[in-house]
């Protein structure tokens, strides 16, 4: 666990958010369910003064439960990955699986905020070694940052590279990056950068955040 | 006594309002603010039964709107808030006795509406 006596606050505030999100959204899973349960109750009790039962009703009720507990199932998923990346200091990571599990923690504050959010899937799948949890906070820093940058209504494209020595993300489409301008990168990111030895560049001109990583960096 | 549900879920204000509906309440819903802002160009809403946290405009600032085009409306609202802090929070901010965690009762539900309606 040595690997996160450095991140201290950035990494407490960090895993009580993203709690705080799953929370949240698991709860609205079970209000949906709790609807869903409580209208055929009340279908079951209006059968039993004589309304006849409709099999098709009863049928998108069932599907709407299945919907709420595949939905729960994903969240309680991507929640246990969550949890574990702070089990190793170093692991071999498929970036594009991590900006996926970026997207996933992140979907309910990027819908809060009218921005959506896509993975380019356009360039070769890239593995570096690294600590999961470190590099998660940093990640979720800046697309907080990136989500400021474009604006609501807009969509923020994340992306990663193999670079000769390591590996790139790319946060881009910020279109009102000047605006966001400011006190980004500052010292949580920078004391999460340090811990990962990883380069943080704000880029004007291309309109997007790309944060380098060194190591052996291995694309398919 | 007419009632409109907003929460971004559209399962859950859907099949709540079909509930109310059976209960003689007479319930519409929206699942955003804009939604329901239009809905109130045409006809007006006794109570408004708003989700705190929405996307673009949450349920405080909504309130404040809906207030401004029907001031006689009352309002209920729902949090998706697990923890006992967390409503604290969320009451204090809007009043302990009109604040409801999901999932909610709809029994519940009808009594909070049927106490605002007397305010």
């Amino acid at each position: 666990m040595a690997h996160l006596d450095g991140i201290g606050r950035s990494g407490v505030q960090f895993f009580g958010k993203m709690s705080a999100s799953i929370s949240h959204d698991l709860k609205n899973v079970l209000a949906v369910i709790n609807e869903n349960a409580g209208l055929l109750d009340d279908l079951c009790l209006m059968a039993g003064k004589g309304k006849p039962l409709d099999p098709g009703r009863l049928k998108r009720l069932a599907e709407e439960v299945k919907n709420q507990i595949r939905r729960g199932d994903r969240i309680i998923t991507y929640m246990n990955t969550f949890a574990h990346s702070a089990d190793s200091e170093s692991v071999a990571i498929d970036l594009r699986e991590l900006l996926g599990l970026l997207v996933e923690l992140s979907s309910r504050h990027a819908s809060m905020r009218g921005v959506r959010l896509e993975i380019d899937r356009s360039s070769d799948a890239v593995t570096i070694t690294t600590s999961p949890f470190v590099l998660l906070n940093l990640l979720w820093r800046c697309l907080d940052y990136a989500m400021a940058a474009a604006g609501p209504g807009k969509t923020v494209e994340l992306g990663a590279e193999k670079t000769a020595d390591g590996a790139r993300l790319r946060f881009r489409k910020l279109e009102g990056m000047d605006a966001a301008a400011g006190s980004f990168p500052a010292e949580p990111e920078g004391s999460l950068g340090r811990a990962l030895s990883a380069e943080i560049r704000l880029d004007p001109g291309t309109r997007e955040l790309a944060v380098s990583l060194p190591g052996k960096g291995q694309g398919e | 006594m007419k009632v409109l549900l907003v929460d971004d879920e559209k399962e859950l204000v859907t099949t709540l309002a079909e509930r109310l509906n059976l209960r003689g309440v007479e319930a519409q819903w929206a699942t955003s603010a804009e939604e329901a802002l239009n809905r109130l160009q045409t006809e007006s809403f006794d109570v408004a039964v708003l989700d705190v946290k929405m996307p673009k405009v949450d349920g405080l600032l909504l309130k404040k709107q809906i207030q401004e085009r029907c001031p006689a409306t009352k309002f209920i609202f729902v949090t998706g808030h697990g923890s006992s802090l967390d409503f604290e929070t969320g009451a204090s901010e809007v009043g302990r006795d009109y604040y409801l965690v999901k999932p909610l009762k709809i029994e519940v539900l009808i009594a909070k509406i049927k106490e605002a309606l007397q305010r």
